[in-house]
C-alpha cells in the first residue's frame, strides 16, 4: 500500500476561457515525501492543487491522488486527505476548540481535538474565538482542522503568505514536525523560494502552467553540477574542479591566496533564471 | 484501485452529522450580533412599534389594529428566520470558505442541508413564540381554544416555513458576495411585507396591482392563514375577499414548496462566482 504514490499527475491541463492556467503538468509525490510546488503568482499552483483536492475540474490529463481520480472520488477518499486553503475566513464565531472538535466528527478515527490543537501550538488559544486570532494563528488552526482526521496526504496552498518572519519560522517548524513525527505526506505550494528550500524534499518549479524544473533543493536546475566560480584578488575562473584550481593558486602564491572566494550558483540564482526574471 | 482509504464503513451517518451541523449553526447564529438583530429581533421590534403606533378598531368587529397586525407579523417573522436567514447564511458560507472547507471534509452534502433546515426551524419556532408572547402581553391577542384553529396554525406554519426556507436556499445563489447578501435578501423581504398587507393594514385596503403582486408570493397567504387562526370572522370584510380561503392558502404554499425545491435543485451552487 505504501508503494502507491500519494500523487501521480500526467499531462494535466486547465483553461479558464482563453487563459491557459495549467499546461501539461507532470508531478509525482511519493508516500512520506514533502514536495513544494514553487512558482510566481499566477503560475498555476493553486489551480493544480485545487484539481488534486477535487475542488476543481480539469480539461485534460491523468490524475491519481491516493490511487483515485479526485474528480470522481467519494467521501471515503476524503477521509485520507487534509486541505489547508490560503483564504479561509469562516468559523469566526466559534472557539478554536469548538471548531476543531466539530471537524473531528466527520472522520472515522480522528485525532483527539486537543492533541491536534497542541500539535499546532494553539493550546493557549483553545477557548479563544477564531475571529480574535492573528493571521498566523488562524492558518495554524486551519492546519489543526486539516490534520484532525489523520490524513495520509496534506495539501497546503501558500500557507505562509502574509506572515511576518517569526510566524513563518514557527509555521515551518510545525510542518517539519508533521512530516517527521507524523509521517504525513505533504504537497505545498509557495512563491517563497526559502520556504521551498526549508521544507521540501523535492521542489517542482512551475511557470506559466508548466513544470520547468524539478529536483531536490540541492540539485534543482543543475545546481549541483554547475560550474563553480573561483575568484581571487588578481583574477577569476569558472571550473569543474575548484579544489585543483585552489591548490594550484596556493602554490602560485606560496601560501594564502588573497581575496579567495569560491561560489556555486545560489538557489535564488537558479530560480530567477528558471522563471525568466530579467534581473 | 489498490489503495484502501481511511476506514470506510465507520464514517458517521449523514443524519448524525446533520445534527452536529445544526448545533454548530445555532451556536454561530446566536453569536453573530448582525444575524440576531436583523433576522431575529427586527420582526419583534417592528411588531412592538407598529402595534403601538396603529390604533383604532375595525368597523363591524372588535378587532384592534394591533391585534390585526400581530398574526401577520408572525408570518413576516417566519419569512425573516427562514427566507432571509437561509439566503444570507448560505451566501455567506459560500463567500467565506465554509462550503469549501466542508466539501474538503468527508461530509455528505445532505448533512449541511439538514443542519441548515434544523437551525432555521429552531430559530423560527423561537421567533414565533417571541412574537406570540409580545402579541398576547402587549396587544391583548387571545390565543384560540378551538383545536381546529390550532390545526390550521400547524399546517400554515409547516407549509409556510418550508416554502420560505426553500425560497431562501434558492435565492442564496443570487447574492454575489456575503456583503451583498443582506441587501439582496432584505429588499424582496421588505417589499413583500408591504404588498402582502403586513406592514400596511388591512390588506384589503391595498391598491389592486399591489394585491395582485403580493398574491404571487407565499407571505400574503401565510399571513392570511395566521389571521384566520387568531381573528374572529367579523374581520373578514377587511380581507381581499370575504373568506379565509384555506384551500387556496394550502394550494399556493404547497406550490411554492414544490417550485422552491425545483429551484434549489437547479440553482444551488457549492462554489462562488469564481468559476470552476
Amino acid at each position: 500500500m505504501t508503494d502507491t504514490p500519494a500523487v501521480r499527475v500526467r499531462g494535466l491541463r486547465k483553461t479558464y476561457g482563453d487563459t491557459l492556467a495549467v499546461d501539461g503538468v507532470d508531478l509525482d509525490v511519493a508516500a512520506g515525501e514533502v514536495v513544494a510546488l514553487l512558482g510566481p503568482n499566477g503560475a498555476g499552483k493553486t489551480s493544480t492543487i485545487e484539481i488534486l483536492e477535487g475542488h476543481r475540474d480539469r480539461d485534460a490529463g491523468e490524475v491519481r491522488v491516493l490511487g483515485h481520480d479526485p474528480a470522481r472520488a467519494g467521501l471515503d477518499w476524503r477521509t485520507g486527505i487534509g486541505i489547508v486553503t490560503q483564504d479561509g475566513a469562516d468559523l469566526t464565531e466559534l472557539t478554536v476548540r469548538e471548531a476543531v472538535r466539530h471537524f473531528a466528527r466527520y472522520y472515522p478515527e480522528p485525532r483527539d481535538p486537543d492533541d491536534a490543537i497542541e500539535l499546532v501550538g494553539l493550546t493557549g488559544k483553545a477557548d479563544a474565538r477564531v475571529r480574535t486570532l492573528s493571521g498566523g494563528q488562524r492558518r495554524r488552526l486551519d492546519v489543526a482542522i486539516g490534520v484532525v482526521g489523520r490524513p495520509r496526504l496534506l495539501f497546503l496552498d501558500e500557507p505562509t503568505t502574509g506572515f511576518d518572519p517569526q510566524a513563518r519560522r514557527q509555521f515551518w517548524a510545525l510542518i517539519r514536525r508533521l512530516a517527521a513525527d507524523e509521517g504525513c505526506t505533504i504537497l505545498l505550494s509557495t512563491h517563497y523560494l526559502e520556504e521551498a528550500e526549508a521544507l521540501a524534499d523535492r521542489v517542482a518549479v512551475i511557470v506559466d502552467g508548466r513544470i520547468v524544473a524539478a529536483g531536490t533543493p540541492a540539485t534543482l536546475g543543475g545546481r549541483a553540477t554547475a560550474r563553480t566560480l573561483v575568484r581571487w584578488a588578481d583574477g577569476r575562473q569558472e571550473t569543474d574542479d575548484p579544489a585543483a584550481l585552489v591548490a594550484s593558486l596556493t602554490r602560485r602564491y606560496g601560501g594564502v591566496v588573497p581575496g579567495l572566494t569560491i561560489s556555486r550558483p545560489s538557489l535564488e540564482d537558479v530560480y530567477l533564471d528558471l522563471i525568466g526574471d530579467p534581473s | 484501485m489498490t489503495t484502501t482509504l481511511g476506514r470506510p464503513g465507520t464514517r458517521p451517518s449523514a443524519a448524525r452529522l446533520g445534527l452536529y451541523r445544526a448545533a454548530i449553526e445555532l451556536k454561530t447564529f446566536f453569536r453573530e450580533r448582525d444575524a440576531v438583530v436583523f433576522t431575529f429581533a427586527l420582526p419583534a421590534v417592528i411588531l412592538a412599534l407598529l402595534g403601538a403606533i396603529f390604533d383604532g378598531v375595525y368597523p363591524g368587529s372588535d378587532v384592534t389594529s394591533a391585534e390585526y397586525l400581530a398574526p401577520s407579523m408572525i408570518a413576516a417573522g417566519i419569512a425573516s428566520t427562514t427566507f432571509v436567514n437561509l439566503g444570507t447564511g448560505i451566501a455567506t458560507d459560500r463567500d467565506d470558505g465554509t462550503l469549501r472547507r466542508l466539501r474538503g471534509a468527508p461530509m455528505p452534502p445532505s448533512a449541511y442541508v439538514i443542519g441548515k433546515i434544523l437551525m432555521a426551524l429552531v430559530v423560527t419556532v423561537g421567533e414565533t413564540l417571541l412574537l406570540l408572547g409580545i402579541a398576547v402581553v402587549a396587544f391583548d391577542v387571545r390565543l384560540p381554544t378551538d383545536p381546529a384553529r390550532w390545526f390550521t396554525f400547524g399546517w400554515v406554519f409547516l407549509l409556510g416555513t418550508t416554502a420560505c426556507a426553500l425560497a431562501g436556499i434558492a435565492a442564496s445563489s443570487l447574492a454575489g458576495s456575503a456583503r451583498s447578501a443582506g441587501a439582496v435578501m432584505h429588499l424582496p423581504y421588505l417589499v413583500l411585507a408591504f404588498v402582502s398587507g403586513v406592514f400596511f393594514t388591512p390588506v384589503g385596503a391595498l391598491p389592486g396591482p399591489l394585491i395582485t403582486l403580493g398574491s404571487l408570493f407565499p407571505l400574503k397567504w401565510m399571513a392570511q392563514g395566521f389571521r384566520s387562526v387568531f381573528l374572529p370572522d367579523s374581520i373578514l370584510p377587511q380581507e381581499v375577499v370575504p373568506s379565509w380561503e384555506h384551500g387556496r392558502i394550502a394550494l399556493v404554499l404547497a406550490a411554492w414548496c414544490i417550485g422552491g425545491m425545483l429551484l434549489c435543485l437547479t440553482t444551488f451552487r457549492w462554489h462562488g462566482r469564481r468559476g470552476r
